[in-house]
């Protein structure tokens, strides 16, 4: 039995302390340690996505950080996309443009296009498919998640332009 | 960003206006997908719970001399161990199982290796520990002597008669006889014949033959095989686990672990996407027989990403010769194909699907087609979307463009006069019902796609193209059952036994609203287990938007005649003369409705539930027309994807999102078969690929925007006539980039994947 180390982090804006083997990843951590289980195990080797995460404001797959490196970190896994009331824009669309069919690469998608949102509100397709490369779909072409995020993106935009007319008043 | 509208079109007898059907209605799970609640085979977590992991072999053909699993056992935090030793051997019959068949003697020997290991990866022992470091730890520490045997991983090599044998007891079926004793890995050689093809041939002005080779390739799906199995003390084994066919599994399981199927329980939870790789068990009956050595602990297992690729699916490479002749006219006059289909390690490539998609779009008066089953030191090959079709369409696809040009007709033309229609018999006896093949001919030639013309390279060093292919499936009919309670808020609570692979959830749904007119909102579907449904059929075969769909319209009718009665009741007037017009039940000028009713059960009879199955036989295969537009870059061999049309008969499109997903998703899967995908070996057979980043399947940036035509030709034999519509979009893909490749570069492609390497050799550029 390797040592377990303690370690504090903060996890969908709650913070959490848990006991990890330093062999843990990060997805191993959320998924059997913290009952998190939205970050999906696909390839455990950074090539598909699945269980991709915020952490310190940057997108990482959770299978290729160790559960002790997230001491001290930020994460943001797809339990804390939506909003205390309702979904988030990207999880509508999601829904309404039928962007899933097994679901299973979903919450990764969601996101990572979370991630490139917060860091461009106003992506080309290219822009889309250039960043959701990392990101592996089996079910749809894509096609329909392309359209999702770019739609996601536009009310996120309509938002955000309607609450800066707020301020302005 | 140009949106491109998906077009439908609507053939004159399905303008009929439904109330739910052909809407585009949120599916019922999607909130639990889009946050991550959604409960798939990895997330389940039970109490006790021990980890499960396999050991696999590193040679693709050796006889296992001894296992010693001593150290092992010793190490702390190790619960079991098990080898070939604990399973009883399983019968050697064959027996239906999804849309195919399953030897379990074959099956139980692909799970955990016997005396002998036939591929890379094959099981050879499995450990339950405490956690999954230490099953992974203990692994280490089996030892297992093998006696290395040489391997034989090409078709045609398998065929030769000095070829290593991998079955010592197969023996060659000809035409469902055996009709030698010689051992060999030719599994079985079928036949299809019609006319006189020789004469056929000599009436042809113009002959085209041609050798095709398509690679090893993998479903693909994003989740791994898993299984968590807790065979209790009292006899009885629950098993949750993602699969397409739980009560094929269910049976499965009975025949390798000698337990009645009355004392298991398949628990199907979500699913991470399939497409013909989970309708058999890998891991289930080890996670059963190390939970029964475990001292009857649950046991947890799942694949790594290597293991997917190196034990589970994938479809077979395979060789295949057409040749087709033609008059002047355009006619076809007789058509031949040979075609060989790696099965992997045990007998049951898709060759016999193969044989009946290759020329299955025309009406052909002069064929033979001859089909070999040949075992080689792979993975034993399971279904993918259309097993066998997307190999057949590439060959004589390919000749049939070939003919095209050689007549110098427009390819759609040439394919229109010999297009089959209603009435026409396919090479595999069944005569087509109304399909609608033609209809998507002349979908892509009026559609502004073909009517463009092709965009100008977009560099001196590239070449475009544009190809144009058809192609067939079967598609499979099926049992399927279902359950419904009716509460008094009026809404319907639906128990199905589909497994959702795809949105079907909404698709079933919208069936059973329609036939009782009441809101979609109002239903409420369910998947259930082999415990709490009656029998279903794989989610597989495109059947479950048509079968369950039928069961769900004779549910609805079964409800229907329930609230009569109870309406009846209400009234005291006699049921046979309550009349239905929607939600809407009546006697005279009395009427209520459905919702009303359902607020009245409990004072005409109480609660009211019913329960349906159904055996389906009306089935009518689907059929498409792709056109892609490629650009070639001739410096490095690169072939980008430009544009692509997908037209198909549909029969009807229940949730036109989730169709024109289905045509999305095989096309996907279709230009990575035909650019990129393959299973890589080194001499030895060892895979040398057995990652997704070495295995490269399509990403988002691979991929245009998708254009879909979803004709609607309606299927006379369902309710609201549904075609299957799943498999057939991944057929045509391969077959009509090689015709557009051809355009752009002025080379036949013959070997599937057309990578650079291979457009460059082509090119002569490279040896």
């Amino acid at each position: 039995m390797s040592t377990r180390v303690p370690v504090t982090a903060t996890i969908n804006n709650e913070d959490v302390t848990f006991l990890c083997e330093p062999r843990q990843s990060l997805l191993e951590v959320l998924r059997e340690e913290l009952g998190l289980t939205g970050a999906k195990e696909g390839c455990n080797n950074g090539n598909c996505g699945a269980c991709a995460v915020i952490m310190n404001g940057a997108l990482v797959n959770s299978c290729l950080v160790l559960g002790v490196e997230a001491h001290g970190a930020t994460i943001t896994t797809i339990e804390g996309i939506a909003p205390r009331e309702g979904l988030h824009p990207l999880q509508q669309k999601f829904i309404e443009h039928a962007a899933l069919q097994c679901g299973v690469c979903t919450p990764g998608f969601i996101v990572a296009a979370r991630a490139l949102l917060d860091k461009n509100p106003n992506p080309t397709e290219h822009e889309v498919r250039f960043w959701l490369a990392g990101n592996l779909c089996r079910c749809t072409g894509y096609d329909k998640i392309v359209r999702a995020v770019l739609d996601a993106a536009a009310t996120l935009r309509a938002q955000a332009a309607s609450a800066a007319g707020d301020e302005v008043q | 960003m140009t949106v491109l509208e998906q077009e439908r079109i609507q053939t004159q007898s399905t303008s009929k206006t439904f109330r739910v059907i052909g809407r585009r209605v949120p599916r019922p799970d999607g909130v639990d997908k889009v946050t991550g609640r959604a409960q798939y085979g990895a997330d389940v977590k039970l109490s006790g719970m021990l980890y499960g992991k396999v050991l696999r072999s590193p040679h693709a053909h050796a006889r296992i001399v001894s296992i010693d699993t001593r150290e092992a056992e010793a190490l702390p935090g190790v619960k079991a161990v098990i080898t070939g030793k604990d399973f009883k051997p399983a019968e050697d019959r064959v027996e239906r199982s999804g849309e195919g068949v399953v030897n379990y003697s074959y099956l139980s020997q692909n799970v955990m290796a016997q005396d002998k290991v036939l591929y890379h990866g094959h099981a050879v022992a499995a450990v339950a520990a405490t956690n999954p470091h230490i099953a992974e730890e203990a692994l280490a520490r089996i030892k297992v002597e093998y006696e290395v045997l040489p391997p034989v991983l090409d078709v045609l090599e398998a065929m030769r008669e000095d070829a290593p044998i991998l079955l010592p007891n197969l023996r060659t079926r000809e035409l469902g006889e055996p009709v030698s004793d010689r051992p060999t890995n030719i599994a079985s050689h079928e036949q299809y014949a019609r006319g006189d093809v020789e004469r056929g041939f000599a009436e042809a002005d113009v002959i085209v033959e041609r050798e095709f080779r398509t690679s090893t390739v993998h479903q693909g799906y994003i989740e791994p095989q898993n299984a968590t199995a807790l065979w209790n003390a009292d006899g009885f084994i629950t098993v949750w686990t993602s699969t397409q066919a739980a009560w094929d599994e269910r049976r499965e399981l009975s025949e390798i672990l000698h337990v009645p199927i009355s004392n298991i329980r398949v628990i199907p939870m979500e699913i991470g996407g399939g497409f013909g790789g989970k309708l058999n068990v890998y891991l289930e009956p080890l996670a059963a027989l190390l939970s029964l050595k475990a001292g009857h602990r649950p046991v947890k297992m799942w694949m790594q990403r290597d293991e997917v690729l190196k034990a589970t699916g994938p479809t077979s490479a395979s060789v295949i010769r057409v040749k087709v002749g033609a008059r002047r006219d355009g006619v076809i006059t007789a058509a031949q194909a040979w075609l060989a289909y790696e099965a992997g390690a045990f007998p049951g490539s898709p060759v016999g699907a193969g044989m009946g998609v290759i020329f299955a779009p025309y009406r052909l008066e002069n064929l033979l087609i001859d089909g070999y089953d040949v075992v080689v030191n792979k993975p034993a090959a399971k279904p993918y979307r259309a097993p066998g079709g997307t190999n057949a369409a590439f060959a004589s696809e390919t000749v049939v463009d070939e003919l095209a040009e050689k007549l110098g007709m427009d390819p759609i033309a040439f394919r229109r006069i010999n297009a089959a229609k209603e009435g026409d018999r396919r090479a595999d006896g069944p005569v087509y019902g109304r399909i609608g093949y033609i209809e998507t001919l002349d979908a892509i030639a009026n559609h502004p796609h073909y009517r463009s013309p092709l965009p100008a390279p977009s560099a001196p060093w590239c070449r475009v193209g544009r190809g144009v292919a058809s192609g067939f499936w079967f598609n499979w009919d099926g049992k399927s059952s279902a359950s419904a309670i009716v509460n008094p808020d009026g809404t319907v609570s639906y128990l199905e036994g589909s497994t959702d692979i795809g949105g079907t959830r909404a698709s079933l749904a919208m069936q059973l609203a329609e036939t009782l007119g009441i809101d979609y909102t109002d239903v409420r579907p369910m998947v259930g287990d082999t415990q709490t449904v009656g029998y279903n059929d794989a989610t597989g075969g495109s059947r479950t938007t048509y079968g369950s769909g039928i069961a769900a319209y004779h549910l609805g009718k079964a409800i229907i005649r329930a609230m009569k009665e109870r309406a009846a009741r209400l009234w005291d007037v006699p049921a046979e003369d309550v009349d239905v017009d929607g939600d809407t039940y009546c006697y005279g000028e009395r009427c209520i409705t459905f919702k009303a009713l359902c607020a009245k059960l409990e004072e005409t009879g109480g609660p009211l539930s019913v329960s349906v199955s159904v055996d389906t036989h009306g089935a009518i295969p689907a059929l498409a027309t792709h056109v892609v537009d490629v650009e070639v870059d001739i410096e490095t061999g690169k072939v980008s994807i430009l544009r692509y049309t997908a037209a198909q008969d549909v029969g009807r499109a229940i949730h036109p999102d989730y169709v024109e997903g289905q045509i999305h998703g095989g096309v996907a899967q279709g230009i990575g078969w035909a650019l990129n995908e393959e299973y890589v070996y080194d001499a030895d057979g060892h895979l040398l690929n057995a990652s997704l980043l070495d295995y490269r399947m399509p990403t988002a940036l691979d991929l245009p925007m998708i254009e879909t035509v979803l004709v609607e030709v309606p299927n006379p034999n369902h309710p609201f006539g549904v075609k299957g519509v799943g498999e057939v979009p991944i057929v045509p893909p391969a077959a009509a980039i090689a015709n557009a490749i051809y355009r752009a570069i002025g080379v036949r492609m013959t070997t599937l994947p057309m990578k650079p390497s291979a457009i460059l050799k082509a090119l002569g550029t490279i040896p």
